[in-house]
Parts: C-alpha cells; structure tokens; sequence
C-alpha cells in the first residue's frame, strides 16, 4: 500500500491544471519576452559559467530598453528623483536650485512628504494638472482637464485597462479590438487574455507601412460577421515598424472611427522618437479638435504615453498616463472605480513624469546640460536609424524600411525555401528559426516577426537601434553576413 | 465608491482648512489607509539613502552616505542592466533580488526551502493577486468560479475578485473569540456555494485586514487540512506579518506550517502566499514592491503564469530594491546599523503604545467594542443608537459611512467604515491604522472621543 494510500489520501492530480485554468491565459503569448529571450538568458548563465561560445556577450536587441545598452539617465531628472527620496539631500549645495524647487514641490504633494505614501489612485494630483498643461502646450493651447488625465503603470498599464473596460458581449456580440499587423504584442496578448477578437489590419510595408483607410475598411466589414467591433488601436510612432503617420492619415482614421462608430485608443510612447525628414508627430487629440466640433465633441479616445521611451528610456520606473476624450461620465466614473483595486501608480513613476512634462526652462540653472543630454540622445538615436536603414538595405535578402521614429527596425528578410523547410521539421516558425540560429552562432538576440504579426508567407525580425552606435555597426555587419552564411547554406 | 465620497470631502476640507474656513483643527488626519507614511512615520534613512544613491549615481563618490549604504547602492546597481534603475528587469524580478528573497523565506520558515523559480516580484501584492486569480477564474467553466473570502475582508481584495467575474463566497470571522477563523465555518460557507458558484479558491488575510488579528498555528493548520479535502487552491495574503506585536502572538507563515505538516500534505497543498514592502517597518507604499511565492504548482500551469506576468513587463526597479532591503536590514556592526535599529525600534515602540492607548480609550467609550489587536488595524465595533441609525437611513448612507462622514466633518478624522468590508447583518464598524507616530494616535484618539461623545449624545 503506498504511503499515500495508507495515509487516506487518494493519489490524484493537481488541483489547479492546464484543462481548468482559465483558458483566455493559454492563449497569451508575449513575443518580446518569449522562448528566445529565455535562450538567450540561459547563453548568457553559460558564458558566465566559462562555457566557450563564439561570442562574449549576449546582445539583448529584443527589447526597447534604452539604459539596458548604455544609454545615459538625464542627470536632472536623477537629481531630482534622489532629492525626493532623501530629502536630507536638499542641504546638500551639489544639487542645483531648480532641482530642489521641484522636489519640495513633489514631496509638498505626497502623503507624509514621502515618495513612499500611496497617493490617489488616479494619481497625484498636481502632477496630473502639470500633464494637463504639458498636453496644452504640446497641442497648440487646446485645452486639457487634469480630470480626464490617468497616471498608470507604463502605458501597458493604462492600455490593458482601457480594453478591460471596452470588452464586454458573448458570441456574435464579442467585443472586436482592431490593431494593426505588424503590432506590438501586449495587444495582442491582452485580447487574448480578456477574449475579445482581435481585427487585424495590415500596415502597408511597400509604402513604408503607412496606414490605408480602405484596408481599414476592408478588416472591419470582414470582422462584422463575427463580432461587435468598437475599439480602434493604433500605435504611432509604430512599433515594431517605426512609421511617423501622416497627419492626412490621422485625420482619415478619425473620420473612419467616428464613421463605424468606434473607440479610437492612440498609443503615442514614441512621440518624441521622430528622426526621418519630413516626419513629424502629430497627436490624435490635436489633430481631432482643429477638426472641429463635429469631431471633437463626439469621437471617443484614449492617448496613451509613458516615461520608458523618448529621450528619457526610464523603462524600469513604470511611468506612464493616459488621457481621456468624450467619456461617458458615468463610464469615467467606473473607470475610477477600476484603478483603484490596483492601488496606484508608482509614486517615484509619477514624480518622473511630471519632470518630463515641466523640464527645466530657458532662465534656469539646469537647462543647459538638461538640453544637452537630451539633444544627445535623440540625436544618436536619429544617427542609428540612418545608419541602420543603410546597412540592412546594402544587404541581398534583406529589404528595410526607413526607421522613420520608435526604436525598432523590423526589416523583410527573404527566407530560402530549404530554410522554412528545415523550420517545419524542427517545428519552428520560419523567422524563429532565423533568430534561433542567429542568437546560437552570433550571441544577437532579436525578436521573429512572426511575434508581431506580419504577412503570410513574409519573414521579419524586429531588431532595437539602441545599442551604443560602434557597437551597433559591429552588430549590424554580423546580422549581414549571419544572413549571407545562412542564405548560402539553405540554397 | 463610498472611499472615493470620503475621499473626496476629505480634500475639500484640506482646502478649507488650510483656507482657515473650518475650526478649529489645523489639518486632516487620516487612518484610512494601510499607509504608515502617510500617517506620518518617518522612512528608515538606510533605505532611502541607498535608493538615493542608486538614482543619482554620483552620490557614491562623496562620503556624505555611510560606506555600508554605499557598497549596498554598488551591488544592486551591479543587477541592472547597463547599471541604471531605469531599466527593465527579468520578467520575475532582478535575479538577486529574487534569490535574496527566497533566503528571506527559508530564515523566516526555520529552514523549509523555497525556490527562486517559484518567486515572482510585483508592483505591489495586490497586483500578484490579480494574476493568480486570473489563472484561477475560469470563464468559460459553466459555473461561475467562487473563491471562498473571509468576512470581514480587505475591500480591494474583493474588487479584484469580482473584477475578474469571479463570485465571493464569505465565511465569517468569530468576532467575539477575537476574529477567530473557525473550520465548521468554512464548510458551512462551502456549502453554501453549492448551485451557485465552483468554489476554486481560498483566501485568508494573515495577520488580518480590515481586523487586526493572527492566526493561531492550530488554525492555520486547519485551513490547510480543509483546502486538501475539497481540493482547494490556497491564496495566503501576509502582507502584515511584520506588524505583529504583543504577547502570546507570533505570524507563523501557512508556508512553514505547511511545510512542517509533512507529507502529502506539504507535498500536495498548492499554495500562493504574498507579501510586500509597503506595509511592516518599511512602509513604502508608493514605491509598489511585492511578492508572490508558488507552492506545488504544477509546473506547466507555471509557465502560463510566467506568460502573463511577462506581459506586464516587470516591477518597478525602486520597489524591487525596496523589497530587497526589507529582506536584508543592516546588520550589527554595519555603520548604519545603530540608526537602523533606533528607527525601527522607535516605530515598535509606538506601535506597541498606540495599541495599548487605543484600547484604552476605545473600550471606555460607551458604544465601542474592541476585540484584541495584534495586528496593524483596529476594528473596533460600533453599536449606534436607533436614531443615528434612522438618520443614516434617511440619508441614503449606512450608518457606519454616515458616522465616518460626520467623524470627518466635525473633528478632521478620516477612519473606514465596515460596511466596505462586509460585516454581519445589523453590525457596524470602524477601522483605521495604528502604524502611527505615537502624538498622532494621542491626537486621533482625543478627537475621536470628544466627537464620539457628543454624537451618541446628539443621537440619544
């Protein structure tokens, strides 16, 4: 008799299994962390151990995380941020006035005067008036209310949420969220996860993966059969592509959203991510208002922006908001409702994010390193997208798009077919494959195109521009040769 | 809703306050939250100058902070990617963080081992919560999933449930045996879920929000024996454990009692317990750093875990290193250790004091009953007079939230009312915290007995 047995306990399974789990979390797959991610956390644990490998290091260009590749922190920003921490610092004659001025007014708004109180749930509140003024100032005066303004979690945070209030319906009235193809996956993920169908719409790649209203047109007449479709998303700067859209394009999306009748949610993280030439961010809720009120009375929308991205790369800090237009108030009133079971936002996220809103001026003391830093950065990054779009378009097999803005290049690479052939034996997608091989010969970590949604049949992958820029060139010419090799070995 | 109406009349009165409009108070004090700063305690400076060193580098060139906080500042930026805070971390959290804490809890657990894989950092517990119960809450199951919930309850708790379709199925606390969770309870409240709900879960709160109990060792072995029976998922919610005090009262984690009941039991029992840095001597709320530990999951179910948490990228940096420093205080010998250990004993202290004075007074005034506090929170009971009761009524209020409101109206005190926690029928409550300094208890304690008494005489 088993121990088990004699103890009176029947053998059996687990309680919590894969058949009685919630199935919508089965279905979520994140690309950007996913399988060759953890491979190359694994590489990177055996060259620590001694293992020889033909590399040293692990390039890490999967994810958009600027200080991770050695980009420098703003140092006012820091300052400030250290300031508020321990407050003692504010006898200390090293910190500049303006810096101090700003933390007194931050921990004035805290709690206890601590970083470390939570604050209100919607977050604190001048910050939420200084985002206010931020937006007002960006979109030529049109005017803001702090009350429509949310600080979040990162924008992912805000993003979920949102779709979390706008999914709702069984069966034919399910919920149908449009997002492009390509797309940055936690859309897709969080649709799974809260099982809304998802409507694709492809990105143009021969035009620079520009957004058509008839394509558009053509994924929502196609999705009415099998759903209730009522949110539009769309990511500009885009990610994985980089495309700056138009401001034509954005009023045509307007008009289409407000013509089907649907929720319009504009992640713009990137806006100050714009490099290429005759590109320039134009925000969804600037252009909706010199629309005029036919339109900025009635569309609904969400914008959503973060401190991980732009010149800041605060990714670790989970900074983030959204603002919101033309919410139903008693919808608005359950929105509130909904982020306080997460509490709040990180409080050291919300003091960074209203530094990025209210930076230092002309007449004060940190504005010229502050300007400095910041010019340098966008700069670099501006250099690396040329360079990049340069070198992979030098290369036979591999097409690239120009990085318009974001930090990505998701380029076209053309796949033998002896290539996809071996895929399909190992039981992998062509494009991770690629990477796979790529990550174990070259010690380059890149995200397949097949995590962001492509066209059939089409191969990509998704590489950061982020890396310091000599060592971007170096990895830019063994990606080229990488494909040469493996190009020549599949043919 | 009703802590979004106090909330929101509580600003107003700051404006009037400080506006100098209402008398004759000079400010608002608030209990409401489980929020030691905001109360007032001061942060621990170890902490706060490591993190100041870690934001702003430069700092760790000058000998203005302690060589010990210096080199703690050094190794935890050696854990960040390009050396910076603001970068993302691995999806479970920094890997020595984790692994710090996994330490943390075999010390705590008198040796039961726990595994760094089983860990996974948070911004916050509560948000660890959630996505356990989303893999938990089944929405395509013909039955609406339940997870059984102690009565009374930490309210966002319970949002999170419901939030996620799930049904709450409470079991009643014994408020006269001092909040005691008995057994006959639970199967009574299993019971009761039957043709309503597919119980899948258990929660308990230990030591427990919104009444400042702990749990027994006998107790927690009981749960633990019925959660095997009927094949329950344990959700162990210990976010207080290190506000414990008095005597006779000591947290033991369901992890160590689990493990020490041996097998099957330590073996079978799947458990997810949460802790965090926002509550104990720390209390750094705002900075969202948080814990789960998995026990016995089965191994594929942990990957989909893995999955979702991935896509929320990772914890605030600031809120893991929190949790690092909770998990590692200066030791002795350490330079920063003397002020350490006075900073933390002087919040012990009052702690120790405000719990002693708040029984004190709350149990002398006519009305108010107070079970034995061990805990963070007091929940001392309200018995109202018919007419408060009646006014209440007419204002569409229950009375507790109306006795709450007048509380702040009149005498500049913010406390909640039991009604946001669930309580039982004909009963009511207050609750608020004692994590506080010691003059500000005195100051609460004066307000609310003045206003207590002339409100039951008002109503009488």
């Amino acid at each position: 008799m088993s121990q088990q047995a004699a103890n009176g306990v029947p053998c059996r399974g687990k309680v919590l299994t894969l058949d009685n789990m919630n199935p919508n979390v089965r279905r979520v797959e994140y690309a950007v962390r996913g399988a060759i991610v953890q491979r190359a956390g694994q590489i990177e644990k055996e060259l620590k151990e001694g293992v020889k490998k033909p590399f040293t290091e692990v390039i890490k260009a999967n994810i958009g995380d600027a200080h991770a590749m050695g980009q420098k922190p703003i140092s006012f920003l820091r300052q400030v941020l250290a300031l508020c921490s321990y407050p003692e610092l504010l006898e200390d004659n090293k910190f500049p006035e303006d810096a101090k001025q700003r933390a007194r007014r931050i921990l004035e708004a805290c709690g206890g005067h601590s970083i470390g109180a939570y604050s209100a749930s919607q977050g604190i509140e001048c910050v939420r008036q200084d985002v206010a003024r931020y937006i007002e100032k960006r979109d030529g005066g049109i005017p803001s209310n702090p009350d429509n303004i949310y600080l979040s979690t990162g924008a992912s945070d805000a993003i979920v949420t949102m779709l979390k209030l706008l999914v709702c319906g069984e069966g034919r009235g399910r919920t149908g969220v449009m997002i492009s193809i390509p797309q940055y996956p936690l859309y897709s993920a969080a649709l799974a996860d809260l099982g809304a169908v998802q409507i694709s719409y492809y990105l143009d790649e021969d035009k620079c993966w520009s957004l058509d209203v008839a394509e558009l047109k053509r994924a929502i007449d196609a999705a009415r059969q099998h759903c209730n479709p009522r949110v539009l998303c769309i990511i500009n700067p885009g990610n994985p592509t980089g495309q700056v859209q138009s401001r034509q394009c954005i009023e045509d999306v307007i008009q289409f959203a407000k013509e089907e009748h649907l929720f319009l949610m504009a992640d713009e993280v990137y806006q100050d991510n714009v490099y290429a030439e005759g590109c320039k961010f134009h925000s969804f809720k600037k252009v909706l208002f010199e629309m005029g009120p036919a339109y900025s009375s009635t569309v609904e929308m969400a914008s959503f922006h973060s401190t991980s991205k732009c010149y800041m790369g605060e990714c670790g800090f989970r900074g983030g908001y959204m603002e919101v237009i033309n919410m139903d108030p008693e919808v608005k009133a359950q929105l509130t409702k909904l982020v306080s079971v997460r509490l709040c936002p990180p409080v050291p996220g919300q003091a960074l994010l209203d530094l990025v809103v209210n930076p230092p001026q002309p007449d004060e003391p940190s504005y010229n390193t502050f300007m400095k830093e910041r010019t340098a950065v966008l700069a670099a990054l501006a250099e690396k997208a040329r360079l990049t779009e340069q070198i992979f378009n030098e290369v036979p097999g591999i097409t690239c798009n120009p990085v318009q803005g974001a930090m990505y290049t998701f380029p076209r690479i053309a796949l033998p077919q002896k290539a996809i052939d071996k895929a399909k034996e190992e039981g992998q997608v062509p494009d991770m494959f690629y990477c796979m091989r790529l990550l174990e010969e070259e010690g380059i970590c890149l995200v397949p195109g097949s995590g962001f949604g492509q066209r059939e049949g089409t191969f990509h992958f998704r590489m950061t521009i982020l890396p310091p820029t000599e060592k971007l060139k170096i990895v830019l010419q063994k990606i080229s040769d990488f494909h040469g090799r493996f190009t020549q070995e599949f043919s | 809703m009703k802590q979004l109406v106090l909330a929101r009349r509580a600003s107003q009165i700051k404006v009037e306050l400080t506006q100098r409009v209402r008398k004759p108070y000079k400010e608002v004090i608030d209990v409401s939250w489980g929020d030691p700063h905001k109360a007032g305690v001061k942060p621990l400076s170890f902490v706060r100058q490591v993190i100041a060193a870690c934001l702003y580098p430069q700092l760790l060139n000058s000998d203005r902070l302690p060589v010990d906080v210096r080199q703690r500042a050094q190794s935890l930026l050696k854990g960040c990617d390009g050396g910076s805070v603001g970068s993302y971390t691995a999806t479970r959290g920094i890997s020595e963080i984790v692994h710090r804490v996994s330490e943390f809890i075999t010390r705590r657990d008198g040796g039961a081992p726990s595994y760094p894989e089983n860990i996974f950092i948070s911004p916050g517990s509560q948000w660890a919560l959630r996505n356990i119960l989303n893999v938990l809450v089944n929405s395509e199951a013909s039955h609406r999933t339940g997870v059984l919930t102690p009565m009374p309850c930490y309210s966002v708790s319970l949002m999170s449930i419901r939030g996620l379709g799930a049904v709450t199925v409470p079991y009643n606390l014994r408020e006269e045996q001092g909040w005691e969770l008995q057994v006959e309870e639970l199967h009574r409240a299993l019971e009761s879920a039957k043709g309503v709900c597919d119980p899948v879960a258990l929660y308990v709160i230990n030591p427990g929000n919104p009444a400042g109990y702990v749990q027994s060792r006998k107790s927690i072995q009981e749960v633990i024996q019925f959660v095997s029976e009927k094949r329950l998922f344990l959700l162990a919610d210990e976010v207080y454990q290190d506000c414990v005090h008095g005597e006779n009262s000591e947290f033991v984690s369901y992890k160590r009692v689990l493990a020490e009941m041996g097998p099957p039991l330590s073996d079978t029992v799947e458990l997810a317990s949460f802790h965090s840095a926002s509550k104990g001597f720390l209390g750094e709320c705002g900075l969202r750093g948080g814990y789960v530990e998995l026990v016995n999951l089965d191994p594929a179910v942990k990957k989909y875990i893995y999955k979702l948490f991935s896509t929320d990228a990772c914890a605030p940096v600031l809120g893991q290193f929190a949790l690092d420093l909770m998990m590692k205080p200066p030791q002795p010998g350490d330079p920063s250790y003397p002020l350490y250990s006075v900073e933390t004993q002087h919040i012990r202290t009052a702690l120790v004091h405000n719990v002693k004075r708040v029984l004190e007074v709350v149990n002398n005034l006519p009305g108010f009953c107070c079970q034995p506090v061990k805990g963070a929170f007091v929940f001392p009971r309200l018995h109202l007079p018919p007419k408060a009761i009646q006014k209440a009524k007419e204002m569409g209020m229950q009375p507790d939230a109306f006795y709450c409101i007048r509380l702040l109206e009149e005498a500049s005190v913010i406390v909640s009312p039991g009604c946001d926690y669930g309580q039982k029928e004909g009963t009511h409550h207050i609750r608020f915290h004692i994590m506080t300094p010691e003059d500000t208890m005195e100051e609460v304690l004066r307000r609310l007995s003045s206003f207590h008494t002339q409100f039951m005489k008002d109503f009488s």
